[in-house]
């Protein structure tokens, strides 16, 4: 066996240690599952059997599953063959009618957490650092080895569904008190003598739903109060999800299904819910972007083949406003010291009080301690001096979105570069090199383009200028690693990938009003499409100056160029809007939307007036196409004109940056979902009718020509 | 009768044994009846839009069951959101009932088109545990004379002289008759059931018991004595005083077994039928129900069926397939002196419930579709269809092909 051990560890006590031969992790393999399977079988005839230890040799008990044998959608049969065996092999191992305990020493996630559930003991290492649960269900998927039944045999259905649909691991101390483990120990010598003690002192040993008068905590679907709950729960879960998201539903139905069957049976339907869910397009979507592109993406595939770059050991920002002030935390937070600089020091102070004010809602929540607080707050030095940010490795500009502006802080501070500095510019609508001539080496000028609020916001996209250089590039990309956010890569270009394409989002939503379409229909169809704000409400947020700014910029440096901007129908609507009737969004009070103090906000009731209401009322389907189309393929055009260098980060990107929904897998993923070639006859469709913005790329007639995928 | 009422189609799921062993355990009964709706609808090319009704026999509407399945499964089957639903509950008779009930609306032309049918997922839904006032109200029990159908079942046959003998015998052909039907693929209006992965959950009457012989039977123990002597017994006696002690002869053998299951029946006017170019098979021709003594409760069939024959104007002659539930071997061989059958030769002829069991809600549509099935193989006419019931009813459908 290459991932099972088979030890003796003493008079009929048998150990199996799981340590994947070469491999650095234990991960649940279709050879593991062989592996089990044998190990269990050599179990069940073994001689004078007194008890069984599960324990690992590696850092962690087990890592969780292969997702490859997953992805690409492989058949039912074989699926459900797969998910059957690793559940017999388990049942197999609690009724050998001996104690079975599992060591828990270092992470235990997935399918090795389910195969601890099947042990009668689980003893785990008192390490806040170990994690242990079954996070899968964020990636969209079910788990494999029966855990869902078996939690709800051990916490009833009601905390069962809490616990299964939430997916957050937990510290063996935490775990301890849902009572999914039994024991905790200081000590890691002293795991095994403890699993020891518990199989000599227990001889015979059932799971608890396996004991003569077990009954289901809380009760099945029948009792009357469960059966409230039951009543309930797919509309709480419809609240959170809007439907989009099938395996919390599908955990909910094994859950109810299985409540009233035996255990084979419940067994049995949840293999058929994984092997559903599993094949669906939603779990296929959210594993190709969030686990294999994103590791791709973590692993540096479009970092420059560089040696790691030197730790960066002083960050200096520029500007303590709303992005200044965050990117100053993101910096502190992961523990390096830094310099934050605006032109008075009461700015830089109210900058770093601001800060405060999220840490100090951290400490209420109990994420940090009051310590940890003043600790990191000290690494922060505000300043209205320049030279305080001598020998910085990083200096970061995030001055408001003016070219001179930003020109001068940028040359006021360079000379206090460290000799490995560079120096990145906050920017999120502004050419990069554009801006890189105010700096004398230009090659160590990048974008690194934080979101808003940056102490949320994990994505950071960072942008290449012309004359940015591959030292740089790497340079900036470990950075962001390190203050553990995301870092996708783009090539320069008018609002780089994100504001680009997150624009078109916010624009259709306009044109659609501009249409003559109920308000309220195209806020329900963003949500519905599975967007976090209703394009009206978002245009709010971001105001309706900073797009008619950002237009106008935009017209003027192409008719610079002697090239015009397209119009857009939205442009009609925001020139109403703001000088009509003076309506600029969320922060001056009115919008889309009204901003009665201490009420809800609410639709401007007099929009369906200004933008007469059509009679002909486009289906929720077709908006949602409509919202979701203009995305995609603008994300194609950025892929085809090198902004975007790859797949994954156009992918990431949309679910990082705007939060383009993840059962979708982000923009490309949307099109290999839909389907090419059913992606370029709708938009030809969308294009004769709405208007030339829905063209097909040439490199999606391409793709479809040649049966590709975007990969 | 105004119109004619045609059955366009009649379909039913395979039999599962009724409990934890049983293939049909783990699915639940809207997703068994909606699976039949669905094969019903791509069977039939079905505009569901077009349906008026859809009405469903289900004896313990309760849990996963309640609340009126029929409604329920034709929306979980994604058939329009405009067609009704409704269930009904005449005991082992529902499935009949629900089809009779449609051909009425549809002959009575208030109606053009309706599903009847039936389910009962007995493995999930336990017999009886949706109570009941006859036995769960001591008033209603004391004063009606309530005794479990077993009690009546060995009554009945004990008042008959029927020996054990004879009803094993009658056991074994339909246990022999069952396995042949089934070898021989005689059942073509059963539709397997898979999973939401198109994986095959089940294809055959699970309950059949391949090879059985008379000694398998024999050696069977007597099912309702317990029960009789706690003093159910006594109670029958009560209203038999010819009878001096009740022969416990039904065995678990000798009686339908317990199963789980889903069937539906398109019925429809000659006129909905052409337009939406379904092809007819039978129509229904006369139905008849009745009400007898509760206690011995299951003498029901006969009466019914000659109510059934009279209505149509035909004897028992005219009929050339006779399809009488198995609930106990008692029940068929009292129908069978009640109408003067002799032999066995046109009756259940591909076996019955015994070997293959009785979900209760489904039964009498699934026998629907098993008469049909068979005139068409032999090419005949015309069947008969019959139930006992609880409570001492009995129901029969009088069928024709067209």
């Amino acid at each position: 066996m290459n991932t099972i051990e088979y030890k003796i560890l003493g008079p009929g006590i048998v150990n199996l240690v799981l340590n994947a031969k070469n491999q650095s992790k234990n991960i649940i393999t279709v050879s593991f599952i062989n592996d089990l399977q044998t190990s269990v079988d050599q179990l069940a005839s073994e001689k004078g059997l007194k008890g069984v230890i599960i324990s690992s040799d590696k850092a962690s008990f087990a890592d969780g599953i292969d997702f490859n044998f997953i992805i690409n959608k492989p058949s039912a049969e074989k699926l459900f063959t797969l998910t059957e065996k690793f559940k017999s092999s388990l049942r197999k191992l609690e009724t050998l009618g001996k104690p079975v305990v599992s060591v828990i020493s270092g992470h235990c996630l997935s399918g090795g957490f389910e195969m601890a559930l099947a042990s009668h003991y689980r003893i785990a290492l008192n390490d806040d650092k170990i994690k242990i649960g079954l996070p899968d269900i964020k990636l969209g998927i079910l788990p494999i080895g029966g855990a869902i039944t078996r939690i709800s045999r051990l916490m009833g259905l009601q905390s069962a569904f809490g616990y299964l649909t939430d997916g957050k691991t937990l510290s063996p101390s935490k775990t301890l008190e849902t009572g999914l483990i039994h024991k905790i120990v200081d000590n890691r010598e002293k795991l095994i003598p403890a699993a020891i003690e518990w199989i000599n002192t227990h001889p015979q040993v059932l799971q608890p739903y396996d004991e003569k008068g077990y009954r289901l905590p809380g009760g099945n679907i029948m009792h009357p109060k469960m059966a409230q709950i039951i009543t309930a729960a797919p509309a709480v879960l419809i609240k959170k999800t809007r439907g989009n998201y099938p395996a919390p539903a599908a955990v909910l139905s094994v859950l109810a299904e299985g409540s009233v069957t035996d255990l084979d049976a419940a067994f049995r339907i949840e293999s058929r819910y994984f092997v559903k869910i599993a094949r669906g397009n939603v779990a296929q979507n959210m594993l190709t972007t969030l686990w294999y592109q994103f590791n791709d993406l973590k692993k540096g595939n479009n970092r420059p083949e560089l040696p790691p770059s030197k730790p960066v050991r002083k960050v200096g920002v520029l500007g303590a406003g709303m992005m200044g002030h965050g990117i100053a935390y993101a910096a502190a937070r992961a523990g390096y010291q830094v310099v934050l600089k605006d032109v008075s020091m009461e700015m830089a102070v109210r900058g770093l009080k601001k800060i405060e004010a999220i840490l100090n809602k951290m400490v209420e929540k109990g994420r940090i301690t009051p310590e940890k607080k003043q600790q990191l707050l000290k690494r922060i030095n505000p300043t209205d001096n320049p030279k305080d940010l001598q020998g910085s490795d990083l200096i970061i500009e995030a001055v408001f979105e003016n070219r001179d502006l930003k020109a001068k802080v940028t040359q006021e501070a360079e000379p206090f570069l460290s000799e490995r500095g560079i120096f990145a510019s906050n920017t999120s609508t502004l050419p990069i090199s554009s801006l890189a001539p105010s700096l004398s080496r230009e090659d160590k000028f990048i974008g690194l383009h934080f979101f808003s609020p940056v102490h949320k916001m994990q994505l950071v996209e960072i942008i290449k200028g012309k004359n940015t250089s591959e030292e740089t590039l790497a340079q900036a990309f470990d950075y962001v690693l390190s203050i553990k956010k995301i870092p996708i890569v783009v090539n320069d270009s008018r609002g780089f990938y994100t504001s680009r394409v997150f624009s078109t989002y916010v624009e259709e939503g306009l044109a659609l009003l501009s249409e003559g379409q109920n308000p309220q229909c195209i806020e329900s169809a963003g949500l519905a499409a599975g967007m976090p704000v209703g394009p009206l409400a978002l245009t709010d947020e971001i105001t309706l100056t900073l797009v008619e700014h950002i237009n106008k910029q935009t017209e003027a440096d192409l008719k610079a160029q002697g090239k015009t901007r397209p119009s857009h129908p939205a442009d009609a609507v925001i020139e109403k809007m703001i000088h009509e009737f003076n309506r600029k969004g969320r922060s001056s009070g009115a919008g889309f939307y009204d901003y009665p103090s201490g009420e809800p906000k609410h639709l401007w009731e007099r929009l369906p007036k200004i933008f007469p209401l059509k009679e002909t009322v486009l289906k929720q389907d077709e908006m949602i196409e409509r919202l979701m189309f203009i995305q995609a393929i603008e994300s194609v055009r950025c892929l085809e004109e090198g902004v975007l260098t790859s797949v994954g980060d156009a992918n990431i990107g949309s679910i990082f940056g705007w939060g383009f929904p993840a059962f979708k897998g982000g923009t490309l993923q949307f099109i290999n979902d839909y389907g090419l070639a059913r992606f370029v006859e709708k938009a030809k469709y969308l294009k004769n009718k709405f208007g030339k913005r829905f063209s097909v790329p040439p490199l999606l007639f391409e793709m479809t020509a040649l049966e590709k995928t975007f990969r | 009768m105004s119109r004619k009422a045609i059955i366009y189609d009649a379909i039913r799921t395979p039999r599962g044994k009724g409990k934890r062993t049983g293939s049909l355990y783990e699915v639940t009964p809207v997703r068994l009846l909606s699976l039949v709706l669905k094969e019903l609808e791509k069977r039939n090319h079905l505009d569901t839009s077009l349906v008026d009704d859809v009405i469903m026999g289900c004896v313990t509407p309760i849990g996963e069951e309640g609340g009126d399945i029929a409604r329920t499964a034709a929306l979980y089957a994604n058939w329009d959101v405009d067609v009704p639903g409704m269930q009904l509950n005449r005991f082992c008779a529902s499935g009949l009932e629900a089809v009779n009930v449609a051909a009425a609306k549809v002959a009575s032309g208030f109606d053009n088109l309706i599903v009847g049918g039936g389910v009962e997922v007995m493995s999930r839904v336990p017999m009886a545990s949706d109570g009941g006032a006859w036995f769960l109200d001591p008033d209603v029990s004391i004063q009606t004379g309530f005794v479990p159908q077993g009690i009546s079942a060995d009554l009945l046959a004990t008042m008959e002289g029927f020996t054990r003998r004879d009803l094993d015998e009658l056991a074994f052909i339909s246990q022999t008759r069952a396995a042949e039907a089934t070898k021989k693929g005689y059942f073509k209006s059963e539709v397997p059931v898979y999973d939401q992965n198109g994986l095959l959950i089940l294809d055959h009457d699970e309950h059949i018991r391949m090879g059985t012989t008379m000694s398998d039977l024999a050696s069977l123990k007597p099912a309702f004595e317990a029960a009789g002597n706690l003093g159910f017994d006594e109670v029958a006696l009560r209203k038999y005083p010819m009878v001096s002690k009740i022969n416990h002869l039904h065995t678990a053998g000798n009686s339908s077994g317990i199963v789980d299951g889903a069937t539906a029946v398109l019925v429809g006017s000659e006129e909905i039928g052409k337009r939406l170019a379904l092809t007819p098979r039978a129509r229904i021709v006369s139905m008849g129900l009745v009400a007898t003594e509760p206690t011995i409760m299951l003498v029901g069939p006969g009466p019914a069926s000659l109510k059934a024959l009279k209505k149509a104007g035909m004897t028992v002659d005219d009929m050339d397939l006779i399809e009488i539930n198995e609930a106990f071997a008692g029940v068929v061989l009292r129908f069978l002196k009640d109408l003067q059958i002799n032999d066995l030769d046109r009756v259940n002829v591909n076996g019955g419930a015994m070997a293959m069991g009785h979900p209760l809600g489904a039964t009498g549509a699934m026998l629907l579709s098993t008469a049909l099935d068979e005139l068409e193989r032999r090419d005949k006419e015309t069947a008969l269809i019959s139930l006992c019931v609880g409570g001492g009813m009995g129901i029969a459908t009088i069928i024709q092909r067209i």
